[in-house]
């Protein structure tokens, strides 16, 4: 059962009979790139280097209240976690299995419980977890966003049930814009698209009352991106 | 039974109401003026915002000029996933569908993200009617919710709404202790709406976005709560409308950036999410039924008319109502629509009825502010005229036209106009007798407003005067 198909399809196709005109000017540049984006110019600027792509990625976290730190090795990155635990207070870390992932794990402090979720998972044991902990497709240095999908970050849960979300990078996954996000995704998974992708621009957030902000609105009231060589 | 007001009675005795509420303007007002400045300061950040809207419009003229092709091509894309598609042409069929679908896998409870299609179908209702508990999982639709309203405005929910009121009603409904800080609260709505979120086997979400090319909808949030919605239940229902149709994936690299700026002012929204059917194989969570409902419910009827297609390009960022000085007074409650402000006063007409809404054409000042915020070009404020143009072709008033009638006669005629400008005066005497009573037959207007005193001398007899006085 499709519902009214037929006869939707067929109001829409008498509508469009007449064409409408246009109240815009016509993109006047051509596209430059294959899969994006004559528009893409008319965006805030990036800097075309991987150091000013770091640099706005961090000014720009600064702005969202994401904690953003460059890690030397995988040891460091584990440290700062550990320095995290202690501070919070943290009992229990979820997390799913990547390459990143297991090597800053191997150095976590043994007092940490890891909740791996790679086999499924208990709804409330999850929603019980001090910090998710992710690795992620690309992080966007224009919106000081990270790229997650289902496929890359654990599943779609992981990185937004626990209070405390942490995505492991390297620094070869720094991306300038959201086309260019978009355009790894088409290169990495052709027509097979995860069933899920979001970009996540800092804590979660509302402004509902007297627009106000407030952080932790529903997700994560932090969000931590360790970038490691 | 009290008989529900005609729209347009209930849209004059609630602006006037509304109007009257000075501190409740006031914090509007000074919501919307912080939005200005970040809006400002975001938008200004782009090399383009100008260039940048012409091409945010090309790509929606793209999806809703070719909306068939495209809604095959996304029923095709999204179905080969496992997605399953509903085509509804009204809110009935809508309705119908997920009731049906909630009885037929035995839920028991269902969480929502915000959807402003389903305060369009009433869904809600429909659903409590047949004893599905439903809650609201954004925390200004929960706030809206708890009392009983609906949104204020389609982006800020409870924007009218003072924190003391906020925690007076938490107090009342959910049992919390008292408190002045909006962390506070929004910490209230987090612990209570935790439970829901695992408990719920249903979730039901709208859609910013339909992409053709990948089969797939996209949701745009601050709060986590859409995430929560359909990362958890084992059924995911998106209530969708047909234009939100975007051709290609890539092109929300520009949409969802001029969504935030426009919306609230934000480089981009703390959660864009797109989804591609259900859970796939080797994946490890997420619903195992995906569906969306594609709604027409009379956006075809809009569709239909070539002048003013353009109103389906609306992305909802709410900047027209942000930016309007009708809104910003009378508020959003008074509009009596599911879409409030400028764009609201376009598309409803279409949706529900020239007749009944073409009053909110006439709520305008057609200072065309609208027009300049919206993101995706559309006419806003020309199409306001439009529809007060349709509505009198559609159904002339006798009496306007009887004006009219007299004043091409009189305008006609020089002698008869000069003796009309001599007797102004008089009338304007005679006036004076009625003024403030039902009888004034300009009482519309001078029940705010000073009547403009007719001179005593008009302009030609004192060129004529002058002239001779010079001879």
């Amino acid at each position: 059962m499709n519902g009214d198909r037929a006869a939707l399809l067929a109001r829409v196709t008498e509508a469009l009979r007449v064409p409408a005109p246009l109240h815009h000017e016509k993109p006047s540049k051509p596209a430059t790139h294959s899969v994006t984006a004559p528009f893409r110019e008319w965006l805030p600027p990036v800097g075309a280097s991987p150091a000013e792509q770091v640099a706005l990625f961090a000014k720009q976290s600064e702005v969202l209240r994401t904690e953003f730190l460059e890690c030397p090795s995988p040891e460091a990155a584990a440290q700062h976690l550990g320095k995290l635990a202690q501070g919070h207070g943290w009992k229990r870390l979820a997390m799913h299995r990547g390459r990143l992932a297991d090597t800053v794990a191997a150095s976590l402090p043994g007092s940490l419980e890891l909740l791996r979720i790679d086999g499924g998972y208990e709804k409330n044991a999850l929603e019980a977890c001090d910090a998710g902990l992710t690795e992620c497709e690309s992080l966007v240095a224009q919106t000081g966003s990270v790229c997650v999908t289902a496929r890359s970050s654990g599943g779609r849960a992981l990185s937004v049930l626990p209070p405390h979300h942490i995505v492991i990078a390297s620094r070869g996954q720094m991306v300038p814009d959201l086309a260019a996000a978009y355009e790894h995704l088409a290169g990495k998974y052709g027509a097979t698209y995860p069933s899920f992708i979001s970009f996540i621009s800092g804590p979660s957030r509302t402004g509902d009352i007297e627009r106000i902000l407030v952080l932790g609105a529903h997700g994560p009231k932090k969000l931590t991106v360790l970038l490691m060589p | 039974m009290i008989s529900a007001p005609e729209p347009s009675t209930q849209f004059h005795t609630d602006a006037d109401r509304t109007t009257a509420d000075e501190p409740r303007r006031a914090a509007v007002r000074k919501a919307l003026g912080n939005y200005k400045v970040a809006r400002g300061k975001t938008e200004s950040a782009f090399t383009s915002w100008e260039h940048a809207r012409d091409a945010a419009a090309a790509i929606k003229y793209e999806g809703v000029n070719h909306l068939d092709k495209y809604l095959r091509e996304f029923e095709e894309k999204f179905t080969a996933r496992g997605g399953k598609v509903f085509w509804a042409s009204n809110s009935a069929q809508a309705r119908e569908y997920i009731l049906g679908l909630a009885r037929e896998r035995g839920v028991k409870s269902i969480v929502k993200s915000k959807a402003m299609t389903s305060e369009e179908i009433h869904l809600n209702d429909a659903l409590e009617k047949e004893g599905y508990a439903v809650v609201e999982s954004d925390l200004g639709e929960f706030i809206q919710q708890l009392m009983h309203e609906p949104p204020y405005h389609f982006v800020f929910p409870c924007m009218h709404l003072k924190r003391e009121e906020i925690s007076a009603l938490f107090e009342r409904e959910l049992g919390s202790a008292k408190t002045d800080s909006p962390e506070e609260l929004t910490m209230i709505a987090r612990r209570f709406m935790r439970r829901h979120y695992i408990d719920a086997d249903m979730g039901i979400s709208g859609g910013n976005f339909i992409v053709a090319e990948t089969g797939m909808i996209s949701i745009t949030e601050n709060e986590g709560n859409a995430r929560l919605t359909t990362a958890l239940p084992k059924i995911h229902v998106a209530l969708i409308g047909i234009e939100k149709m975007v051709p290609k994936l890539a092109d929300l690299a520009l949409l969802l950036p001029m969504l935030a700026t426009a919306g609230t002012g934000q480089h981009l929204t703390c959660y864009n999410s797109m989804y591609g059917g259900p859970r796939q194989p080797g994946e490890l969570d997420g619903p195992e039924e995906f569906h969306v409902v594609l709604l027409d419910n009379h956006r075809t009827r809009l569709l239909a008319d070539p002048e003013q297609r353009d109103a389906l390009h609306c992305i909802r960022c709410g900047a027209c109502l942000n930016v309007c000085p009708i809104f910003k007074n009378i508020g959003g409650h008074a509009y009596g629509t599911t879409y409030q402000g400028p764009i609201g006063s376009v598309i409803t007409p279409h949706f529900r009825g020239l007749q009944d809404w073409k009053h909110l054409s006439g709520a305008s000042s057609l200072c065309g502010a609208c027009t300049e915020a919206c993101p995706v070009k559309i006419d806003i404020h020309h199409h306001l005229l439009h529809n007060r143009r349709n509505a009198v072709q559609e159904q002339k008033v006798w009496w306007e036209r009887l004006i009219w009638f007299g004043y091409v006669e009189l305008m006609k005629r020089p002698w008869a106009f000069k003796i009309a400008m001599r007797l102004a005066p008089l009338g304007q005497k005679l006036h004076a007798l009625v003024l403030g009573t039902r009888l004034d037959p300009v009482g519309a207007w001078t029940k705010t407003r000073a009547f403009p005193q007719a001179a005593a001398q008009s302009f030609h007899d004192y060129w004529q005067e002058r002239k001779a006085a010079r001879k």
